[in-house]
């Protein structure tokens, strides 16, 4: 018999775990290079990469504060930023996109190999960086919630933090979109060589979204690692290819997109993983391993994506005019 | 196609801009723009080579020539979205070697585009917005504090819907532009380069795919553009208009300037028929380009 009490509470906890703030930071970030300004950024993981491996590697290594790490995870990002922005923003948008899928990898590769294991833990990564951040926790120690949603003091701060950060961020990006300084960034998604001619820099402006959204992922990397320990495994290029899902799910060029994307997501990746293996333990799919169950919960997310995208091109919260005109 | 439009007014030309003889390369009264050995090639191609060549201030100047002459090479040139080989070239006094092409659209050399470049998934009146200059809010640090900019974006709003209105855009103004006809596009992209005052206003094909009807209101619209006291500069195929509207006109081909002058008088110059028809036109060699023999024609006929 399915425990199905157990496989939904299991998925309604997605709603407001850290991770989906994670992914939805991330998300949000992409929005703005590649839903506003048209940047295809295909090394998101990498910034998520630099926001972990900053904030633990400045509290581990350097007996840095909170708020030194957290900087420090920001300014590698736009160190990152500028360096794949100042060869590549001035070519066509596909060279941004193999250079950043290049430079994702090349940062994991960095921090998985051996030479820098001191630093950065090779393969088996690094954990013990999360006593600063639960020293600020205002919240008594207890347990806390109903339901589903009880923890304790550490993973209710964890999920505070988090999703504060989602809806300031959310509100920032809301406020810039809808100044002028948002208009000459949709403007060049739409033909950067038309705004040149009304004089604007261009080329300033694709720099400052790249840096922008990079700072996005890289604090969505930052609340990525509060509830885990870092593994540079997790960096994958897989990964930046999920936040795409989750922001086409919700609207590549929308606000509330990225977020409800991301809850969508990682609600239904949760509850399919849950109804696969209790499906093939209790013998209805008999042709099946545990092991493959494990993978079948990707196929699943990946066909209700394709028929989102399928039937809803514009995403959840995307506007159908957007796409009445082929361009 | 556009021989079918009567004009409705006849346009006060501008005369007495030319020191000397008309010629190519001839010295201006009061020039605006002035290149000199401005030189550029693709490969073996050189597709530009101008000596010398001035564009009166106050005076509307077509650039015309055969396909392939080089004109929109030298209006990139000119506006800093090309580099030419060696060169050097100034607006208003001001050199412009080197200078990237939003700094030259911020001294008021504004151009357009030969295929319109409308901000498709923009509304009208952003599309018109965006054309301001000196934005406050246009800092990364100053747009999410409305109160900063919102006063400006209101004064460039109404300078919007003002413009808007002259080119009879006004009821599209929260249409997303890519839902315009090709001619409207014309309009608008001919609307929002008059958002940032320029001096010096290069047209690249306005009419090219416009219908006859909208051709009219957009002649006038380039007439209006010189009785606000800009200078324009544009390229066209269409020999009517060029004559219609031109005080000055700059023939190219083969990338160098082979004449200038009055529209009447230039048309008649032997390096025009050359240029368009080949030295040798009226040698027989069995087959005609149609096409140029049809300008010709329509020259003649015109001029008599």
């Amino acid at each position: 018999m399915i425990d199905w009490i157990q496989i939904f509470s299991n998925a309604a906890q997605e709603l407001i775990s850290p991770t989906t703030a994670a992914y939805a930071l991330a998300a949000l970030g992409l929005a703005i290079h590649f839903g506003y300004t048209g940047l295809l950024n295909f090394g998101q993981a990498g910034f998520m990469a630099l926001g972990a491996y900053g904030y633990a590697i400045s509290i581990l290594s350097f007996g840095f504060p909170v708020w030194g790490a957290v900087l420090v995870g920001i300014g590698a990002s736009v160190v990152f930023a500028l360096i794949l922005g100042i060869p590549t923003l001035r070519l066509r948008a596909d060279y941004l996109a193999i250079v950043t899928i290049a430079a994702a990898e090349i940062l994991r590769l960095t921090f998985t190999t051996n030479t820098f294991a001191d630093i950065t833990g090779s393969a088996s990564g690094l954990q013990g960086y999360k006593g600063g951040f639960a020293d600020l926790n205002p919240i008594p120690t207890g347990s806390y919630g109903f339901g589903p949603f009880t923890y304790n003091a550490y993973d209710w701060w964890i999920r505070i933090v988090g999703w504060s950060l989602v809806v300031i961020l959310a509100l920032v990006t809301w406020l810039i979109m809808r100044s002028p300084w948002g208009r000459v960034i949709k403007g060049i998604r739409e033909d950067e060589d038309a705004v040149r001619a009304l004089g604007k820099n261009v080329y300033s402006y694709k720099m400052q979204s790249l840096i922008l959204g990079g700072v996005y992922g890289t604090l969505g990397g930052m609340i990525f690692i509060l509830p885990r320990s870092v593994v540079p495994a997790n960096y994958q290029t897989s990964l930046t290819f999920f936040v795409y899902a989750i922001l086409l799910l919700g609207g590549a060029a929308t606000i509330l997109g990225p977020v409800i994307g991301s809850v969508i997501f990682w609600v239904l990746l949760s509850f399919f993983s849950g109804f696969v293996a209790r499906a093939v333990e209790a013998g209805w799919l008999p042709f099946m391993s545990q092991v493959q169950a494990g993978q079948l919960r990707f196929i699943l997310v990946g066909i209700a994506i394709m028929l989102i995208v399928i039937f809803r091109p514009q995403g959840i919260f995307g506007n159908k005019k957007e796409l009445a005109f082929v361009k | 196609m556009s021989s079918n439009v009567t004009p409705t007014s006849t346009p006060v030309k501008t005369t007495g801009l030319h020191v000397g003889d008309a010629g190519p390369g001839c010295r201006k009264v009061d020039p605006i723009l002035i290149a000199d050995n401005v030189r550029r090639t693709f490969g073996g191609l050189t597709a530009v080579d101008v000596e010398h060549v001035e564009v009166p201030r106050g005076a509307i100047t077509a650039l015309i020539g055969p396909n392939g002459a080089g004109k929109t090479t030298l209006f990139n040139l000119l506006t800093g979205f090309d580099k030419p080989d060696s060169g050097k070239w100034e607006f208003d006094g001001r050199s412009l070697a080197h200078v990237p092409a939003y700094r030259v659209a911020r001294m008021g050399l504004i151009r357009t585009f030969q295929l319109t470049k409308s901000l498709a998934l923009l509304t009208v009146l952003d599309n018109m917005k965006l054309g301001a200059k000196g934005q406050i809010g246009e800092n990364l640090f100053r747009s999410f504090l409305p109160f900063l900019w919102r006063k400006q974006d209101d004064e460039i709003e109404a300078k919007a819907l003002e413009i808007l209105a002259r080119f009879k855009l006004d009821t599209k103004k929260d249409d997303y532009a890519a839902s315009l006809s090709g001619g409207q596009r014309k309009l608008l992209e001919m609307a929002r380069a008059l958002m940032s005052d320029p001096t010096l206003v290069m047209l690249d094909e306005p009419m090219a795919g416009v219908n006859p009807a909208l051709t009219q209101s957009l002649l006038d619209h380039v007439l209006d553009l010189k009785s606000k006291g800009m200078t324009v500069l544009f390229v066209e195929h269409d020999m009517h208009m060029v004559r219609h509207i031109a005080d000055w006109v700059i023939v190219m081909a083969e990338g160098k300037i082979v004449a200038e002058g009055d529209p009447h008088l230039v048309m008649q110059d032997p390096a025009v028929i050359d240029a368009y028809l080949g030295a040798h036109h009226d040698a027989d060699i069995g087959t005609t380009d149609t096409e140029h023999v049809e300008v010709l024609k329509e020259l003649i006929d015109d001029e008599q």
